[in-house]
């Protein structure tokens, strides 16, 4: 077999990233790759659309029930989904309370221990809580972890700084290790010249977009059943589009260390797209009182 | 290499047997990679320069052994001085034991102390149900009638709300509602000991009187309060007692662990004995005034006793030493009226007595000294009063107002004119000044006897001798039980301070045929 592949998945809240990586974890088992998703979100809603269910029981709810980590068993937390994708949910406390950083990190702990990462599989994606607020949400790219990040972003200028953000992120842990950005995937929202920005942007950070992901009203329906488009709909053409991006990251080579850049240089980035408009220094700081009397 | 059991050695005397001697220059030669004598004294050498010292007085990434403990340590030395309370540590159990042994050691006493030991799932999804078993069973296993709440590390980080988390308790019935929980936020990473003895204070002020003030009414009881502060020296509590019953003064002593941190040994185990009672915190606020032995550590006791309780807090210093007992004791009767009795007097001119007789001895006499910020600043108070000289004065966890304060202190005798003093050091920086500075004698806990010990392996005429007056002391025994404070506290500094001093003049004088034309009976 071939070496297991680790990938993370990072990218603003909201953006796509679940739904795209079980869209693409999908993609990759119809090509008959044995994958196993790990979500690492309090909110527990990375696995739903392989396994048609509402919110898998995640390995740290299991832990607080049963009274610790150690009294489970990999049976308990793990569930098989379509086409055998192998699911786990990290969980996570209730917002305002504990440390979901830490449920991070004693999840992919108990599975490292547990054996979950067994020689048969070809791909671990790791769907991690959109803002990497702490050093726990930055496990899957320690060492031995996933060294391969995909960063899921859109045309919107948020989107854009939190993935130039990643990016700088990623250069702490890439200068000590193997971890690697792999490249932007592209999930649109329809802005204009969205895929050129992208690609921009993608040049700028030193990698490439592997994929533009359109957007197509069937991933919705699909949702709505807990589906992925793939499974349910596979002539679809946007089900194409995931397949297409599963091919192209079995066949991904391109594993940089970033180049993020600077705020000035985005900024004139989004300004050159029309994304933003030029600041007009004479109001900033100008009271709306203060600019009718002027 | 074995032992006879009629005759069982500890490590020393036993490893300096032939034996013994060659199995561990073996293992040294083998084993352990040793740098060569002479590499290792060159650097030791270098570690007594001046030149080291300015290296080591730049040094910015760490701490070599800090001189000061943390926050929940204070908590439950504060915890303790109340009546049947348990202090209880939210977080995890490590931290618990390391604050038991550590009091173990000083006072060797039991010290009954519980955590909720906080685990890996505690740590994701937060304390709330460890705080929820902890309380009750805590409650029903050792029967306290007042559990006292700090926290560590763990729970601090992940941000665990104290107030809430005992609120929800007691609404989903795991304890009582009416049921004492007052609780003090002590994270470890910030302030020391004594901050943390400050916060857990407050917290208990705050519990029993925020709410309570209608009818409180200030000097209504006719009482003084007393606050100790983060206090290891039971002689101080006691004399507090005593100063005040020979005035005829009512007072409270607010936190006062006497009794269960030196109970008989009768065949019993007593896990509470004495202590200030929940009703005697109640009725605080309408005592005259509260007085802060320890100014310096008491800050967020003493907004809360001027915001809450209305009073005001006399500026007074730490009683140690002559002028500021007598500050103390005039500012006592001046409040309450009542007289400084006859007793009173006659014990400060038995002080005065003795210290004239000692004066000649301790005159000049150079003293450096490290510890908290009130004991250091009323130790050099006290070694100015004798005509001792102060080297250096080194608190870790003390601000830049303390140091002015200190400074000013010395400026005003002068003896104290080529003291420095040092706050945010650590006790490396200390050993330092021990090598450059030379004075006669140290002056603070047990950890510098390894000070001492290296002044000594650069030559007898190096050394400089530990006088152990501070916290912790662990290799000693009963000096817990001696007293600082007061002209009693003075009388047994001194007597320590002086009898040093004779001790290490015997050591010097014992030459036969050569020192030993001073080696007097008289001294």
């Amino acid at each position: 077999m071939a070496k297991l592949r680790q990938c993370a998945i990072y990218g603003k809240g909201g953006i796509g990233k679940s739904t795209t990586t079980q869209n693409l974890v999908a993609g990759l088992a119809e090509l008959g790759k044995k994958v196993m998703i790990v979500g690492c979100d309090p909110k527990a809603d990375s696995t739903r659309l392989i396994l048609h269910a509402k919110a898998q029981n995640s390995i740290m709810q299991m832990a607080a029930d049963a009274g610790s980590v150690e009294d489970l068993e990999l049976e308990d937390v793990l569930k098989v989904g379509y086409r055998d994708i192998k699911c786990v949910e990290s969980g996570g406390p209730e917002p305002g309370v504990g440390c979901a950083g830490r449920g991070v990190i004693t999840a992919i702990n108990f599975l490292e221990e547990e054996g979950a990462y067994d020689e048969n599989l070809d791909f671990v994606f790791y769907d991690v809580l959109g803002d990497v607020v702490c050093g726990g949400f930055a496990m899957p790219i320690r060492e031995n972890k996933a060294q391969e990040i995909y960063i899921v972003c859109s045309g919107e200028m948020m989107a854009m700084y939190a993935a130039n953000n990643i990016a700088k992120g990623i250069v702490k842990y890439a200068n000590s290790g193997g971890v690697r950005l792999a490249g932007l995937i592209c999930n649109s929202r329809n802005t204009a010249r969205e895929d050129e920005l992208i690609m921009e942007l993608a040049r700028r950070l030193g990698t490439h977009m592997i994929h533009f992901v359109p957007r197509d009203n069937v991933v919705q329906r699909a949702e709505i059943r807990r589906m992925t488009v793939i499974e349910y709909e596979p002539a679809a053409k946007q089900a194409q589009e995931y397949r297409d991006l599963a091919n192209k990251i079995i066949n991904n080579t391109q594993l940089v260390i970033p180049t993020p850049i600077t705020m000035d240089e985005l900024e004139d980035l989004l300004m050159e797209f029309g994304v933003m408009e030029e600041v007009d220094e004479s109001i900033v700081g100008q009271t709306a009182a203060a600019e009718a009397t002027a | 290499m074995s032992q006879e059991v009629e005759n069982i050695q500890p490590s020393y005397p036993l490893f300096r047997t032939d034996e013994y001697k060659e199995n561990l220059a073996n293992k040294r030669a083998m084993y352990e990679e040793r740098h060569p004598q002479d590499q290792i004294d060159e650097v030791f050498q270098w570690t007594t320069t001046q030149e080291y010292q300015e290296l080591n007085f730049q040094r910015e990434a760490i701490t070599v052994n800090p001189a000061k403990a943390c926050q929940p340590l204070g908590a439950v030395l504060c915890a303790l001085g109340f009546e049947k309370t348990m202090p209880y540590v939210h977080g995890s159990q490590g931290c618990v034991a390391y604050f038991r042994t550590y009091f173990n050691r000083h006072f060797k006493e039991p010290i009954s102390c519980v955590s909720d030991s906080m685990t890996e799932d505690a740590a994701v999804f937060g304390g709330q149900k460890n705080m929820f078993a902890g309380l009750e069973n805590a409650k029903a296993l050792y029967k306290p009638t007042m559990i006292a709440v700090s926290t560590t590390c763990m729970a601090e980080v992940i941000g665990d709300d104290l107030n809430a988390f005992i609120n929800n308790a007691k609404k989903e019935g795991h304890i009582d509602q009416d049921y004492p929980v007052p609780f003090a936020h002590t994270p470890s990473f910030v302030g020391s000991h004594t901050t943390g003895w400050d916060n857990m204070f407050e917290g208990i002020a705050r519990y029993f009187t925020l709410n309570y003030m209608e009818g409180k009414e200030v000097g209504s009881n006719g009482k003084i309060n007393f606050v100790p502060g983060f206090e290891t020296y039971l002689g101080n509590f006691r004399v507090i007692h005593r100063m005040m019953k020979e005035m005829g003064v009512d007072y409270t002593l607010l936190s006062d662990p006497t009794e269960v941190l030196d109970t008989p040994a009768d065949g019993h185990f007593n896990m509470y004995a004495g202590g200030t009672t929940i009703d005697e915190v109640k009725d605080a606020p309408n005592a005259i005034t509260t007085v802060l032995l320890q100014p310096w550590q008491l800050e967020k006791t003493k907004k809360f006793v001027e915001a809450t309780w209305k009073q005001d807090v006399p500026k007074l210093n730490i009683p140690m030493g002559l002028e500021w007992t007598d500050q103390l004791l005039m500012k006592i009767s001046e409040l309450t009226g009542k007289p400084i009795p006859k007793s009173l007097e006659v014990e400060r001119g038995r002080l005065v007595d003795m210290m004239t007789d000692s004066h000649a001895w301790l005159h000049g006499k150079k003293f450096a000294l490290y510890g908290d910020a009130d004991f250091a600043l009323g130790m050099t108070k006290f070694l100015l009063e004798m005509g001792a000289e102060v080297t250096d004065v080194l608190v870790n966890h003390a601000n830049k107002r303390w140091k002015k304060a200190c400074e000013e202190v010395l400026k005003a005798s002068p003896y104290g004119q080529s003291a420095t003093v040092h706050i945010g050091k650590d006790l490396w920086h200390f050993r330092s000044l021990m090598f450059t500075n030379k004075p006669d004698f140290m002056i603070g806990n047990s950890y510098g006897k390894f000070i001492q010990r290296d002044t000594v392996y650069k030559g007898d005429e190096f050394e400089v001798p530990l006088i152990r007056i501070g916290f912790p002391i662990f290799d000693r025994h009963h000096l817990h039980r001696m007293t600082t404070l007061g002209y009693e506290g003075a009388m047994y500094m001194l007597t320590t301070l002086v009898n040093a001093l004779l001790e290490q003049l015997d050591k010097e004088t014992r030459g036969m045929g050569t020192t030993d034309y001073n080696y007097d009976l008289i001294r």
